[in-house]
């Protein structure tokens, strides 16, 4: 498999993200193609390149359109989920730095084939510098007449508003998201109705990752032999892949889908010096960590589905001998605590309880017993709480605990700073040999 | 600063811009924490006075933000990335530091007023570990050495350019811009080696796509 510069084709190009940038290479051009055709007709199309989600879920994205009424009555609503946040997840966060136009225009082709007139892109708080991007290539658009009441002279009027969350990782959750744009506090809805049927404002409306939202231009524009290409059956096209951690090149790596792991660590330039691998997590801590037995799986939803975890939102965080698994966990949990919005008491209480214990065998205080009762904990949280953040919470220590029991056992009589060096996991340390 | 007519028409015109106006909540809040510092009292009653909610409807959700703040802040805000990857990558052995420079702990401010410090989770920005923001700009593969560069440069009252580009200018002119009103600093920004590293990767290969495609 190779890599595939696609959506970050021309990102090295001082002005990518301007209007002027993205219409030197084919920008909005595919936008005029869509508006001269039956928007049904683009709902095709989507389905039939078998897109997914680029978010975390994998869900297919024609099929999400394809389930919006028609002809009710109601007003349509398209909300980009812009709430990038997962631990390992940094990929939407360059792309609309580096090319916020392809987003636009895939909202606005996205938004005229579910006949919506107003579309959100709801960007976490934390990051000005890309709601700055995200605000002048919608300004930018707006000014050229793509965006506004009749484009082009099509009768087709679309709003785009550019929000700004307040720091609350839930509010990736797409009905938190909702509620969170509608001025309330960030809490999942309880589903059904889903959002295709009752979602901002009690209507019908669509949420699309960016990456996934991105892609939407290339595909109107190439057409859907071009996009499958690319990938498996299952898993078509390609993907941004962000792979962090310790390798000697982190980095945004575009790629079909179906690279293997290996390949792409590889093009990160292997792990970083006088080390080797200890365990690495595809797709954000909310999915289950894999081994060096691992590394020749293809990078595809159905490919880490069968080896028991999830493609996610393909961002692998990578890590070397030097890491403690325990704090690893411990930590992740305490941002899980943290980010548990408070609605449901199985992930309310259970992140509380869980992170207290791993804090306490992180300490080297543990009892034997513990283990086991984080164990229950994890099996009461998981599919018995209110969205996918409390299965998400009951995931990284069953998964480490697979691989790794004995550096949890070790946690009963050893600190965790004892067992492993803090120092030595830092990218300060010298390189090794 | 406090609340002036300034403030209630920009809030006014924050409502103007969603379909309904309650969805303007967040940046509302946005718009009084820069002006006030702090998301106080007389900000909840100016937003449960123009959205026509009750000031309780409206604490109930600057209450569940990390980024609406109840209590003084300082001028800047700094924030360390702890989460499992910056930690391990020397996020830790960088908010100690900083804590101890400062004599201030999680979400506490200094005695001069100058920095709010918190621990914060994670930015979107793992390739870059560890990450520190301040006022909410990032300071990308930061170091001991570079935050406390950073910060005494602001003891100083001196610029300090973020490793992304944007100048930080005090937590305040960052709230606004998350409000909604533009600060202009659009072009400050910059791509990296490493949201490139495919791209060159890709290239030095020969596996680019044809121009026609892309």
């Amino acid at each position: 498999m190779v890599l595939t510069p696609i959506l970050t084709a021309h990102w090295d190009e001082a002005d990518s993200y301007t209007l002027a940038g993205y219409k030197r290479h084919h920008g909005y051009v595919a936008f005029a193609k869509a508006l001269k055709t039956d928007p049904d007709a683009i709902i095709q199309t989507v389905k039939d390149t078998g897109l997914r989600g680029r978010g975390g879920a994998g869900f297919p994205t024609g099929m999400k359109w394809g389930f919006v009424p028609q002809n009710d009555g109601k007003p349509h609503y398209l909300v980009v989920n812009a709430d990038e946040s997962e631990p390992g997840a940094c990929k939407d966060i360059p792309l609309m730095l580096a090319n916020p136009h392809s987003l636009i225009e895939g909202v606005a082709i996205a938004s005229y084939a579910i006949r919506a007139n107003h579309a959100f892109i709801y960007i976490r708080g934390e990051v000005p510098h890309v709601i700055r991007r995200v605000r002048h290539a919608v300004d930018e658009a707006y000014r050229a007449g793509l965006l506004g009441e009749n484009i082009q002279g099509s009768g087709f009027d679309l709003d785009v508003v550019v929000h700004a969350g307040a720091g609350a990782y839930i509010c990736g959750e797409e009905t938190a998201l909702l509620d969170s744009l509608e001025g309330r506090r960030g809490q999942p809805r309880l589903k059904p109705p889903f959002p295709a049927v009752a979602g901002l404002y009690a209507s019908p409306t669509v949420i699309n990752n960016v990456e996934t939202i991105a892609n939407i231009p290339y595909i109107m524009r190439n057409g859907v032999d071009w996009f499958r290409q690319w990938g498996t059956e299952k898993s078509p096209g390609f993907k941004l892949f962000a792979v962090s951690g310790h390798v000697q090149r982190p980095g945004i790596y575009e790629a079909a889908l179906g690279t293997t792991f290996r390949e792409l660590l590889e093009h990160a330039g292997g792990i970083r010096k006088g080390r080797k691998l200890k365990f690495w997590v595809p797709g954000g801590s909310s999915v289950p960590m894999l081994t060096e037995e691992h590394l020749d799986l293809p990078m595809t939803y159905e490919d880490m589905a069968a080896a028991g975890t999830m493609l996610g939102t393909g961002t692998p965080m990578v890590f070397d001998e030097t890491t403690s698994v325990l704090k690893a966990v411990s930590r992740w949990l305490q941002f899980y605590k943290h980010e548990s919005c408070g609605k449901c008491t199985p992930c309310r209480e259970g992140t509380y309880w869980i992170s207290d214990l791993l804090k306490r065998l992180e300490k080297g205080e543990g009892k034997m017993e513990d283990l086991g009762t984080i164990e229950d904990l994890c099996r009461q949280i998981s599919g018995r709480s209110f969205c996918a953040l409390g299965d998400a919470a009951a995931t990284p220590f069953p998964a480490a605990m697979k691989f790794f029991r004995d550096e949890f056992e070790a946690g009963i009589s050893t600190p965790a700073d004892q067992a492993f060096n803090p120092l030595s996991s830092t990218v300060f340390v010298k390189a090794k040999g | 600063m406090s609340l002036t007519e300034t403030t209630w028409d920009e809030a006014r015109e924050l409502a103007e811009r969603y379909p309904q106006s309650r969805s303007a909540l967040l940046p509302m809040l946005h718009l009084v924490q820069s002006v006030e510092g702090s998301v106080t009292s007389d900000g909840i009653a100016l937003c449960a006075d123009v959205l026509d909610l009750t000031t309780a409807e409206v604490a109930a959700v600057a209450t569940f933000y990390t980024m609406y703040k109840r209590h003084n802040t300082g001028k800047h805000h700094v924030g360390v990335c702890t989460n499992t990857l910056c930690g391990l990558l020397g996020g830790d052995a960088i908010w100690k530091a900083v804590s101890e420079d400062l004599g201030a702990g999680h979400d506490e401010t200094t005695a001069d007023g100058l920095f709010s410090l918190e621990r914060i989770e994670c930015q979107a920005a793992c390739t870059h570990a560890p990450v520190v923001t301040i006022d909410w700009e990032f300071f990308d593969d930061s170091t001991v050495e570079g935050v406390r560069a950073a910060l005494k440069k602001l003891k100083k009252g001196e610029d300090v350019q973020s490793t992304r580009g944007p100048v930080v200018r005090g937590i305040n002119a960052t709230e606004r811009q998350l409000a909604g009103f533009d600060d202009g600093e659009v072009h400050a920004s910059a791509i990296d080696d490493k949201m490139l590293a495919g791209l060159n990767a890709a290239k030095a290969l020969g596996q680019t796509l044809p121009k026609s495609e892309v």
